[in-house]
């Protein structure tokens, strides 16, 4: 059976790309030898060019652009003013200070919840993964539990909770066995931001276990066995020996989840819809409420909110890259 | 089991720091499936069962009978007190603190019950019509089939276009190359958050809005893809390559003959990721399918929570059977999956 | 079958150039080895022939007819990897398939020339095995079947049995001299295993830097190496060297001394010499004799060390003047370490190469059997 799915499969192969031999073969006899390789990358370069270069162009024009046309040739240019609407605040401390734009709130919410969920994240992440490098029975079930999450799509996983957390759900039945008040827990402005932290580190622990599992792996065991020759007590051998040669792992880990943090936006728009109010409110939705889900649709507006996450976001990466490069050197040392 | 449970490869006993460590996995366990096992178990329950508060652990359902007399079925009850104490009664109605209540076997007779001397009579029921509804009364088809015609054709495009590429990063030398893969590189900077605005102009002037291809023709060019291609193409011996020219094969057939196959294991795990990325999908297909009838099953879910009225037994039971998909994978390809994601870094 | 003509074939890579302008025909029928230390360009210049490596100058005609802008696969050339570069995706069979699927042969003729290839090979057994299921043996042998199959008119190996063991190695040097016996094609064989030069060629072309030193038949070279380079690489263990002053100039005769003043003689045209000169004294083990009391043309040697292989022996030995040479002795030899001798350089054999560009005089004696 599975060898004539096999056998199948690879003739679709095979006849699907024999298609092109002819085309391809006239196309490479046109272009010669020295220029084939454009022939492959084509239509990667279109496709970037169409959906990644030409944005980010785009995304400038329509950030300095006003009104709810989409087309270019209608939008007057506004210079600044996007920016302005969206940083008119009298003290950036304090979002309630904004007059004219609820995005300063949204970034005061991002700013609390990268800081929140990333913080407990990685430490959390650190524990398991130390955990489950230790020799223990099931490692590769336990291992799968807290992966499996990861795979979930946002939306499954913000229904998941949310049907735990409704004012009825087994959340608040199980507090009152135990005598407690029941809460709602999604209504109260406190309550709803520490479920979508929770709940995203929920989503997204499980990766990062993964790749600080891989990093305590590639640790070459000789080392440990050193350590115990030398009667190293098992403190210092965390604090002396992994932890510093975990570190490469760690600024990857701690960096990869600022950048996603930054973005976080589906979990926590199906599970709270930025609610109680603008309480769980993130940047991302900002910039889909403005430019996508309310009329008139003020694309500048988003356009010019995206430049602004995207300056956070350039920093991070070129952190990423100025850490990583320095371990490069450090290894060739 | 202790044996079992306690069993380590080295000579000592547990210690209390592998106790400590069973407490954290144990509570682990509880947290992470919990709640989708949860879900799973709430899908079952009938409509009624599921507005119980407090909720039970497993679907049951209330038993009902059919007493001559009356034309709705009547829930029927144990009488755990009084007179009556032991017999299955089925209730007509309730009057304050007293129920009145028939013995199904003799209908004539009316008997009256304190409400504090009767429990109702459950058994358990699989409510197997959370899901049939779903194919009769919701379309459910048509939005499995959205996700899957989306997540197909994008991983298959992926899964060439990318390979392409890194096809020709890998195994040509010309004026360009580094200039291209730094390019491609770069765009790893550029998460497609950031570019919501003018992709979706891009897209609305192509005319794909309210297309599955404005959601696939966006994906297709992923610089992840090309990346770990690229770096498993370039461990293909070139010596190959130039065996198969010298055995009149034309560049193409070099790609697809040669370096396609050997590159098996690089392509499995792009084929998984772009399956999950693209099944997952929710902010892009949010953006740009606006009718219902395009909707992925992740914007059908999303659409169905956000209704007033909302059918928790409906919901649930679709939201069950949207991650089944991703569960069976997982559960198969748990190995493959997990050493491609440390080693590569990518999600 | 067909002859090849290499006409000034230049490579660059960049601003380095790597294969500086070789002239060479190889005769259609010929098994012609191309030999030099890694690096020397022999690789470049079959990839050039091969159509891998594109040619930055000159030309190169197979039969008379201009290919440098054909691609590989035009030329009707097959050609046998270091590495064999196996499809390792493929079985034997589909492995000798490939390249005639690719010219679209029909299918009845393909399974004829597979059989026909692998009956010849030996590999019948192995048709449905991968690559990794075979020896290295084997393996070699599909990678030359592939070849054949194709019956090209030239088959080009790239040092083909580097991977392979030292038996393994004689035992494939014989079957590929058989193979070329039998389908008498023109072959062009790269090594850096002047060994296998020597046994297999019709005819071996030296190359250094990416330059030919020499073109000629194997014993040709031994016998008359044209330069310094091509004495030192060509026969081992190596010939012997040493710095000498010409002395006198006789006709057919050339008196040198060396730095402690004594006088040999070599059988060499003296034209262009002059007394006084500096040159480079050569001669082979073989044709240096120990001899117990003092002779003409001879020098007192310690014995340093001795490799006894049986039928003969190796002798490394030292001059009081420092010069290090081998001597090379028939049988078993009753010599130790430490033990004084002396060490005649046999007239007829002597070699001498000018010392400014390592030129050699040609030698007056042609009875190599002597």
């Amino acid at each position: 059976m599975s060898g004539i799915v096999r056998r199948a499969a690879a003739s679709l192969y095979a006849f699907t790309f024999n298609l092109f031999e002819r085309p391809m073969l006239a196309a490479q006899r046109a272009v010669g030898m020295r220029r084939v390789a454009w022939l492959f990358l084509l239509p990667n370069l279109v496709a970037f060019a169409l959906f990644t270069f030409l944005p980010i162009g785009l995304n400038f024009v329509y950030a300095l652009t006003g009104s709810d046309a989409i087309l270019l040739a209608d939008r007057p240019f506004v210079g600044t003013a996007n920016f302005a609407s969206l940083l008119d605040c009298a003290s950036y401390l304090d979002p309630n200070s904004c007059r004219r734009d609820i995005f300063w709130r949204a970034v005061h919410n991002t700013g609390w919840f990268v800081l929140l969920q990333v913080g407990f994240m990685v430490a959390l992440a650190l524990v398991t993964a130390l955990i489950l490098n230790r020799d223990i029975p099931l490692r590769g079930f336990f291992r799968g539990v807290f992966f499996y999450p990861v795979l979930l799509s946002p939306v499954v996983v913000a229904l998941i909770w949310k049907w735990v957390l409704q004012r009825y759900g087994v959340l608040n039945a199980g507090l009152e066995e135990i005598g407690a008040e029941p809460v709602n827990w999604l209504v109260r402005a406190d309550w709803a931001f520490f479920w979508v932290v929770f709940v995203s580190i929920w989503a997204h622990m499980g990766f990062y276990v993964l790749i600080l599992l891989a990093g305590l792996q590639a640790i070459p065991a000789h080392v440990y066995e050193a350590a115990e020759m030398d009667g190293t007590s098992k403190w210092r051998v965390f604090s002396r020996i992994t932890m510093p040669l975990l570190m490469p792992t760690m600024v990857v880990v701690l960096v990869l989840s600022l950048i996603r943090a930054v973005q976080a936006f589906d979990e926590i728009y199906v599970l709270t819809g930025g609610g109680p109010g603008s309480a769980t409110m993130l940047v991302l939705q900002y910039i889909y409420e403005t430019g996508f889900a309310s009329q008139p649709r003020l694309f500048g507006l988003a356009a010019a909110a995206s430049i602004l996450m995207a300056v956070v976001l350039f920093v991070l990466t070129l952190g990423q890259l100025w850490l990583t490069r320095s371990r490069a050197e450090g290894d060739s040392r | 089991m202790k044996r079992f449970l306690t069993r380590r490869r080295g000579r000592y006993r547990m210690d209390w720091m592998d106790w400590l460590s069973w407490g954290y996995l144990v509570v682990g366990l509880l947290l992470m499936l919990g709640p989708v096992l949860w879900l799973v178990l709430s899908s079952f329950k009938t409509e009624t069962a599921l507005a119980e508060y407090p909720p039970r652990l497993l679907p049951l359902s209330a038993v009902t009978a059919t007493v001559e007399g009356h034309d709705a079925p009547l829930p029927l009850f144990d009488i755990t007190g009084g007179e009556h104490a032991g017999r299955q009664l089925a209730e007509i109605r309730r009057i304050g603190l007293e129920a009145q209540m028939v013995d199904p076997a003799a209908p004539g007779e009316t008997i009256s019950i304190s409400i504090d001397d009767r429990t109702p009579a459950r058994e358990f029921k699989l409510a197997t019509e959370n899901y049939t509804s779903l194919f009769s009364r919701f379309n459910f088809m048509l939005y499995f089939w959205n996700s899957v015609f989306i997540t197909v054709v994008a991983t298959i495009l992926t899964v060439l276009v990318n390979s392409m590429a890194a096809f020709a990063l890998s195994k040509y030398r010309f004026r360009g190359r580094t200039t291209v893969f730094l390019l491609i590189i770069a765009t790893l900077m550029i998460p497609p958050t950031i570019n919501l605005v003018p992709i979706f102009i891009v897209v609305s002037e192509l005319g794909l809005v309210n297309s599955p291809w404005a959601v696939i023709w966006p994906a297709i060019a992923t610089p992840t893809g090309v990346f770990l291609l690229r770096q498993y193409m370039l461990s293909i011996p070139d010596d190959l390559l130039d065996a198969a020219r010298m055995d009149h094969a034309s560049e193409w057939r070099v790609y697809w003959k040669i370096v396609m196959p050997l590159s098996a294991p690089a392509l499995a795990v792009l084929v998984i990721f772009s399956m999950m990325w693209r099944w997952n999908d929710f902010l892009w297909p949010l953006i740009v399918l606006n009718r219902s009838d395009e909707f992925t099953l992740q914007l059908a879910l999303n659409s169905f929570q956000g209704e007033l009225q909302t059918s928790w037994s409906n919901l649930l039971a679709m939201t069950v059977l949207t991650l089944l998909p991703i569960t069976i994978v997982f559960a198969f390809l748990q190995k493959y999956i997990t050493t491609g994601i440390a080693q590569t870094g990518v999600k | 079958m067909a002859q090849l003509d290499l006409d000034g074939l230049i490579k660059d890579y960049g601003d380095v150039r790597a294969v500086h302008g070789v002239d060479l025909v190889v005769e259609e029928g010929e098994f012609c080895v191309f030999v030099g230390p890694s690096g020397c360009g022999k690789s470049t210049l079959l990839r050039m022939i091969a159509g891998l490596e594109e040619i930055t100058g000159g030309e190169l005609r197979i039969d008379g007819v201009r290919v440098n802008e054909q691609r590989a696969s035009e030329r009707g050339l097959a050609m046998v990897f270091q590495s064999y570069a196996l499809y390792p995706h493929m079985t034997v069979r589909q492995n000798l398939a490939f390249g005639l699927e690719n010219i679209r042969l029909p299918k009845g003729q393909i399974v004829e020339k597979v059989a026909e290839a692998a009956r010849m090979l030996q590999l019948e057994e192995y048709l449905d095995r991968k690559p990794r299921q075979l020896s290295g043996g084997q393996r070699q042998r599909v990678a030359i079947g592939r070849c054949v199959v194709r019956e090209p008119r030239v088959f080009l190996f790239d040092e083909p049995l580097s991977n392979l063991d030292a038996e393994l190695r004689v035992t494939m040097r014989g079957e590929i001299a058989d193979l070329h016996k039998r389908l008498g094609n023109t072959m062009v064989y790269v090594t850096h295993d002047q060994v296998e030069a020597m046994t297999m060629a019709d005819k071996i072309v030296v190359l250094r830097e990416g330059r030919v030193e020499q073109v000629g038949r194997p014993l040709d070279l031994y016998n008359r190496p044209a330069n310094l380079f091509v004495a030192g690489f060509i026969g081992s263990p190596r010939m012997n060297l040493f710095d000498a002053t010409v002395a006198g100039v006789e006709v057919g005769a050339l008196k040198v001394k060396d730095a402690q003043g004594r006088a040999f003689h070599g059988a060499v045209a003296v034209d262009g010499l002059s007394p006084g000169e500096a040159v480079v004294l050569g001669i082979r083990p073989e044709h240096v004799l120990l001899s117990d009391h003092e002779e003409e043309d001879c020098l007192a040697v310690t014995v340093e060390g001795i490799e006894q292989l049986g039928g003969h022996s190796y002798l490394h030995c030292r001059s009081d003047a420092g010069a290090s040479l081998t001597a090379h002795v028939a049988g078993q030899t009753a010599l130790r370490r430490g033990s004084c001798t002396n060490a005649v350089l046999r007239r007829a054999f002597i070699h001498v190469f000018r010392k400014a560009d390592g030129a050699a005089f040609e030698r007056q004696v042609i009875g190599e059997a002597a």
